[in-house]
């Protein structure tokens, strides 16, 4: 790889135990400081959850009402759910903000994403075959990915995933393309994986959907269509986030090949060549539940994410020295530059600028995970 | 004024009966009510154990005694059962248990705990410096088989050492606000006079009760009724039908060792009732010892130096696991007791109950997993 090619194995030896220490310091510092944050936040969330679903069942404070309820969502799933369920509060042992005891208030089932994500996606993140993040069995995100017919659609499809994000994730650990792309899945094995799924689903589906408008009497259909827009809203945000946190152009993604007898510096290198943040202020940063911090969160998966600010430029300042790309940006642009990968990878071939020395084999997407490596 | 009250009762309980619905339970899905209520108010709940701290108080130089107003959701104890109370200390919940020590038939329906303050018990130390009128802890349903059985026995000796008197001090009180007729021996070590807890409590009991006999022993005085550590000549002068007694005994290690080897001897041990509370030691050194308890599937190795997750496979056990490096927390799972060494920075854990990744967790010592 072009930025990698350079770094001896004593240079990644060095920047694992850099990154190495980065953590340890913030490990050992944790305390009230990360407790009283997440349970201010949680607060805060809660309040305005309440606060939205009541003031959307009256007309003339319907559109507050979303405001909130849509606010309230991107907080219970961003920086609250997402970052509680990797484990970022583990330490503090309270069950509340316990990765083992956490569920979100969306479509997907915690247990399943806990498999995608923090298993799948962190440890083999942007490998192709192994993290069903690239692309989301829907779309093709990356260059490796063999063009097929149906990727011509890949900039509507994108748009879908945005729309109906909690529910395309609700099913990612079904692997649908296995089934109706591939068929290399049955269908009573899809119809047991989606057991569980479907009890979670239909429980936020009755919440939001039925009982809720049903609270409002004359104004259901109001607090129906608020619900909508709210999670709509919330689908729509999250996914933006997480397409910029690992789809700009200059993000990298890797053979299965590198993860064999990977050490911990070349995890941290691959980690950081595949992902990208976004530059914003302090409520952008809680609003993408410091995911705009991706690099950091690769990084550092478990460390509190607000922790995040205060690291980044000691991690900067680890690529510098290095001469390893830090990959950063305004929001708008990030999103630009993932939008041109999804219209350049609908079309057959798309390597561009990418030269032959890290062309692989193609790897057949499906690929069971045992088989891949 | 009882109207009020009852109406207030009932009020209340409908609230509850209101807030534990299947219908609230579908609106705050995935949450829980819980989670909300505590918004407002951080005792409320309606499925949590909480309580409220009303008094605080220093019997001795080394002990705090608190006492507990706990929410609705408190099922009550049997005299002698423990509770585990958590609470959280610069960030991070911390739970050791406790035995009550009030009656189980206390009128005001509150809970009293009296915690012996070590230098290395980071829970008791909080408590005696920062248990203010108005804290709130976190209390489990009571726990434990070390209880006064339903149909009291006739003759009880109660035996107890230092801090270790007060799931007796519950027995007592309780068969004393029982009426009970039967003859209760109380014998308790303490090192002296001064260290004693209860003893203003314990004096007023046997003045106003016939049946009640204290027996104060002091181990650096001569001013107790009794002199000296425990043995069998001693017991046997002080208590003469002690064979015939339902006992139970609660303290430290070599005070119970004594009286266990004693009934032990007798070939009394089905009369006796013993509770312990031994923190597990400090490791020495990093030296791989003694044994992996998988309490869930009934199985122990020994432990062989490896990382939790590691020994567990190799007993045959196939816990949930991921990225085996420390990130993804797949493996997490909940160690019961003993101490583990992180891997990643080498620090020593607690020796408490507590979520761990067994995939960077060494044992130090014996640990039993909840697995």
């Amino acid at each position: 790889m072009t930025h990698t090619r350079k770094l001896t194995e004593q240079d990644y030896a060095t920047i694992g135990a850099e990154f190495d220490a980065i953590r340890n310091r913030v490990l050992a510092d944790l305390g009230s400081r990360d407790a009283d944050y997440i349970r201010g936040l949680i607060k805060r969330q809660r309040q305005l959850e309440i606060t939205g679903r009541g003031l959307m069942m009256l007309p003339v404070t319907w559109l507050p009402g979303v405001a909130a309820l849509s606010v309230s969502k991107i907080l219970d799933n961003m920086e609250i759910g997402h970052n509680v369920m990797h484990g970022q509060y583990d330490w503090m042992g309270d069950p509340a903000v316990h990765s083992k005891h956490f569920d979100w208030d969306t479509a997907d089932t915690a247990e399943n994403w806990k498999h995608t994500h923090n298993y799948e996606h962190h440890t083999f993140t942007n490998v192709l075959g192994k993290d069903h993040d690239i692309g989301y069995g829907l779309l093709r995100m990356s260059e490796d990915q063999p063009w097929e017919p149906r990727f011509l659609f890949n900039a509507p499809l994108a748009v879908i995933l945005h729309l109906f994000f909690q529910h395309f994730v609700a099913v990612q650990n079904l692997k649908l393309e296995d089934y109706l792309v591939y068929g290399t899945k049955s269908r009573k094995q899809l119809a047991k994986e989606f057991k569980p799924v479907w009890k979670k689903m239909r429980k936020q589906l009755a919440k939001d959907y039925a009982l809720f408008p049903a609270l409002a009497g004359p104004f259901a259909p109001l607090v129906l269509l608020g619900n909508v827009a709210a999670n709509a809203t919330r689908n729509v945000w999250a996914c933006a986030v997480i397409f910029n946190g690992h789809f700009p152009e200059e993000v990298e993604q890797f053979d299965p090949s590198v993860i064999d007898n990977e050490t911990r510096g070349h995890w941290y290198v691959r980690q950081l060549l595949g992902s990208a943040n976004f530059e914003g202020g302090r409520l952008m940063h809680i609003m993408s539940g410091n995911l705009s911090f991706q690099i950091e969160h690769h990084l550092f998966p478990d460390l509190p994410a607000h922790r995040y600010a205060e690291i980044a430029p000691e991690v900067r300042a680890i690529c510098e020295r290095h001469g390893l790309p830090y990959n950063t940006g305004p929001f708008v642009r990030q999103v630009a530059s993932t939008w041109k990968r999804i219209l350049r990878l609908s079309l057959p071939g798309g390597r561009g600028k990418r030269t032959a020395d890290h062309a692989t084999p193609p790897v057949h997407a499906p690929a069971p995970l045992a088989d891949a490596a | 004024m009882t109207t009020a009250n009852a109406l207030t009762q009932s009020f209340r309980s409908g609230i509850q009966r209101a807030l534990r619905s299947e219908l609230v339970a579908s609106l705050t899905t995935p949450h829980g009510v819980d989670r909300y209520l505590e918004t407002l108010n951080p005792a409320w709940a309606v499925h949590a154990t909480r309580a409220r701290v009303t008094a605080v108080r220093r019997q001795t130089d080394d002990t705090v005694t608190l006492t507990l107003r706990p929410n609705d959701n408190w099922a009550g104890f049997r005299p002698g059962q423990y509770v585990r109370l958590s609470i959280d200390i610069a960030g991070r919940r911390c739970t050791r248990c406790f035995s009550p020590a009030n009656s189980a038939h206390a009128a005001d329906g509150e809970i009293e705990i009296t915690a012996r303050v070590n230098d290395t018990g980071t829970l008791t130390r909080h408590l005696r410096d920062h248990a203010r009128v108005g804290t709130v802890v976190t209390l489990s349903a009571a726990e434990g088989a070390f209880a006064l059985p339903g149909s009291r026995p006739d003759r009880i000796l109660l035996i107890s050492g230092g801090s270790g008197i007060t799931p007796v001090m519950a027995m007592l009180r309780t068969l004393c606000d029982e009426g009970h007729r039967g003859r209760i021996t109380f014998l308790h070590y303490a090192r002296s006079p001064g260290m004693q807890l209860y003893r203003d409590e314990l004096a007023a009991i046997a003045a106003a009760h016939p049946n009640v006999e204290l027996l104060l022993a002091y181990t650096d005085d001569d001013s107790g009724a009794l002199q000296g550590r425990f043995d069998r000549r001693q017991l046997a002068r002080a208590v003469p039908d002690y064979r015939k007694a339902t006992t139970f005994v609660c303290g430290p290690a070599g005070l119970m060792e004594r009286v266990e080897a004693t009934w032990e001897a007798e070939g009394i041990a089905d009369r006796l009732n013993a509770e312990r509370f031994t923190a597990a030691p400090m490791p020495r050194d990093d030296s791989a010892e003694g044994e992996v308890r998988f309490s869930h599937s009934e199985r122990v190795a020994t432990n062989d130096g490896g990382t939790l997750l590691d020994q567990a496979e190799a007993a045959g056990l196939r816990p949930e696991a991921g990225c085996r490096m420390g990130i993804c927390h797949s493996c997490t799972c909940r160690k019961t007791s003993g101490r583990v060494r992180d891997t990643r920075s080498g620090a020593i854990s607690d020796a408490g109950e507590e979520e761990i990744q067994i995939c960077v967790s060494v044992p130090v010592g014996t640990v039993a997993l909840d697995l």
